[in-house]
């Protein structure tokens, strides 16, 4: 009789907790920064700061501006980067990869580059006149350092941003349907219309409120493009850096604590129209 | 009628060329053929969605080789269906015929008649989501029928479903076909559905399109 062979003891496989902790420990480190400088804002004012905030004229311009400038760049962004977003997911036309890349570059391009670009453009020289004057003595109004700046300054970079969303969401979509749409007897415009953008809405939302978000940050090329004249090209964002050239501390954390509540709200809508926004 | 002449079609690595056949008018023919044969390819460029590099496509007489997906008059079920997700099933029935500006009145008398016909007038104002394969099937064929097309083509229509949904629907096909005199296109992988469908048979092998006679369905 042969002896009975050993059993190995069997397989275990071991914690999983110091995994966890690893992972959790390294990616909750970020988590903790920000909510620590919320909290440090926070703790640094006050009520009473808030309304002293609120009560001054230029601040209270300053939302002003803010909201109609954030509201119709975002507008405008999406109103571009739809039809973009849609021709790029659809259309392996020639050169693709060129646009692709020129549309990127807002969003890698030192925002500051983009409104000294900006000023650059308006003011070339262009047979004996330029953009500005050409823009002023045809339509009646200023650009540059004056409000439209500002607005052409935030969707020079919101539409970018816009686009990416834009063409993430068309990329989602399934295109066989539209083609279908084609076969029972629609133009692409008709397939566009009733079959694609429908699908489209969440991502419409993210971008919209993606434009709405990177133009109520944006600061550099308000600066350089429409300056920081009080009550007159005044958003949030300069509000924080005039306040803070005062040494108005106070002032410009509760500006800055406004800031964040309104990007809260931005992202609260994004989360709630369930979009998956790539970036 | 479905006639292809010397059809060549490219799209990256895939090519094929060559590709001949005749189907005469009211006819159910069915395509047969490995995977990665081209059967879907030839389906696109009969409904104008594939460029084709040479030869010529002819849909009842008429040379559509150049005319765009929505001027060739052809009704397509694609494989993955193709189901608008926004749409209730009656939206879906409306759809050609709102583009072909029909009266309200005769659009909601065709939406009633293919619903009948397709045994889901029950479904009418559902959307797509929560629907079985076997009515998404019927959808996908009513949208294609909708607009009363001369010629029907389907890719692999019948797959995925089980075997007494895919029995109805070949008897719903057959009878539809009978009454509507279609001539149809209708790729499959399936012997049976071949068997219990065809009037005409072609297979596609190796870059070949052959017409072969029925009894090679034969058990």
């Amino acid at each position: 009789m042969t002896p009975p062979r050993a059993v190995p003891p069997p397989h275990r496989a071991g914690s999983d907790v110091p995994f966890l902790v690893v992972m959790g420990g390294l990616g909750g480190s970020y988590v903790v920064l920000i909510v620590a400088l919320l909290a440090a804002d926070l703790a640094f004012t006050s009520p009473g700061h808030f309304a002293e905030a609120l009560r001054k004229p230029e601040i209270q311009a300053a939302i002003e501006l803010t909201l109609v400038s954030c509201t119709v760049s975002a507008l405008l962004s999406v109103w571009v980067a739809t039809p973009l977003g849609y021709l790029l997911s659809r259309f392996a036309f020639r050169g693709r990869w060129l646009v692709d890349t020129i549309i990127d570059i807002p969003v890698v391009l030192p925002p500051l580059v983009i409104g000294l670009s900006l000023l650059i453009l308006f003011h070339l020289p262009l047979g004996g006149t330029n953009l500005e004057e050409l823009i002023q003595r045809r339509l009646g109004f200023r650009v540059t350092y004056a409000e439209p700046a500002v607005v052409l300054a935030q969707f020079a970079v919101a539409c970018a941003f816009a686009v990416q969303t834009m063409r993430v969401t068309f990329d989602q979509i399934d295109a066989r349907p539209e083609q279908v749409a084609l076969t029972l007897g629609c133009r692409r415009s008709q397939a566009f219309l009733h079959v694609a953008l429908p699908q489209a809405w969440r991502g419409i939302v993210a971008a919209t409120t993606i434009a709405w978000a990177r133009s109520l940050g944006e600061f550099g090329p308000i600066l350089v493009f429409a300056g920081a004249t009080r009550m007159r090209t005044e958003v949030l964002s300069t509000t924080v850096f005039l306040e803070l050239s005062v040494g108005q501390l106070e002032a410009a954390v509760a500006v800055s604590l406004m800031m964040v509540l309104a990007a809260m709200g931005v992202l609260g809508v994004v989360r709630l129209a369930g979009a998956r926004v790539a970036r | 009628m479905i006639e292809l002449d010397q059809l060549a079609v490219r799209s990256g690595d895939f090519e094929m060329s060559g590709i001949s056949l005749a189907i005469p008018e009211g006819a159910y023919a069915v395509l047969m053929g490995g995977t990665g044969q081209g059967k879907t390819t030839i389906l696109e460029a009969i409904c104008g969605l594939r460029a084709v590099t040479s030869g010529r496509v002819v849909l009842n007489g008429d040379d559509v080789t150049r005319r765009r997906p929505a001027d060739r008059s052809v009704g397509y079920v694609p494989q993955d269906l193709g189901l608008f997700p926004t749409m209730t099933v009656r939206g879906h029935f409306e759809f050609a015929l709102k583009v072909r500006r029909t009266p309200r009145a005769r659009i909601a008398e065709r939406v009633s008649e293919l619903a009948g016909v397709l045994g889901i007038e029950r479904l009418l104002d559902r959307t797509m989501r929560g629907l079985s394969g076997g009515e998404s099937q019927r959808v996908a064929l009513g949208r294609a029928l909708s607009f009363r097309p001369r010629i029907l083509v389907m890719d692999e229509p019948l797959n995925a479903l089980d075997e007494a949904t895919r029995d109805r629907l070949c008897e719903l096909l057959r009878t539809i076909q009978r009454e509507t005199g279609l001539t149809t296109l209708h790729v499959t992988h399936s012997r049976t559905e071949a068997r219990s469908l065809a009037d005409r048979l072609y297979i596609i092998d190796s870059g070949r399109l052959t017409e072969r006679p029925l009894t090679e369905l034969a058990p």
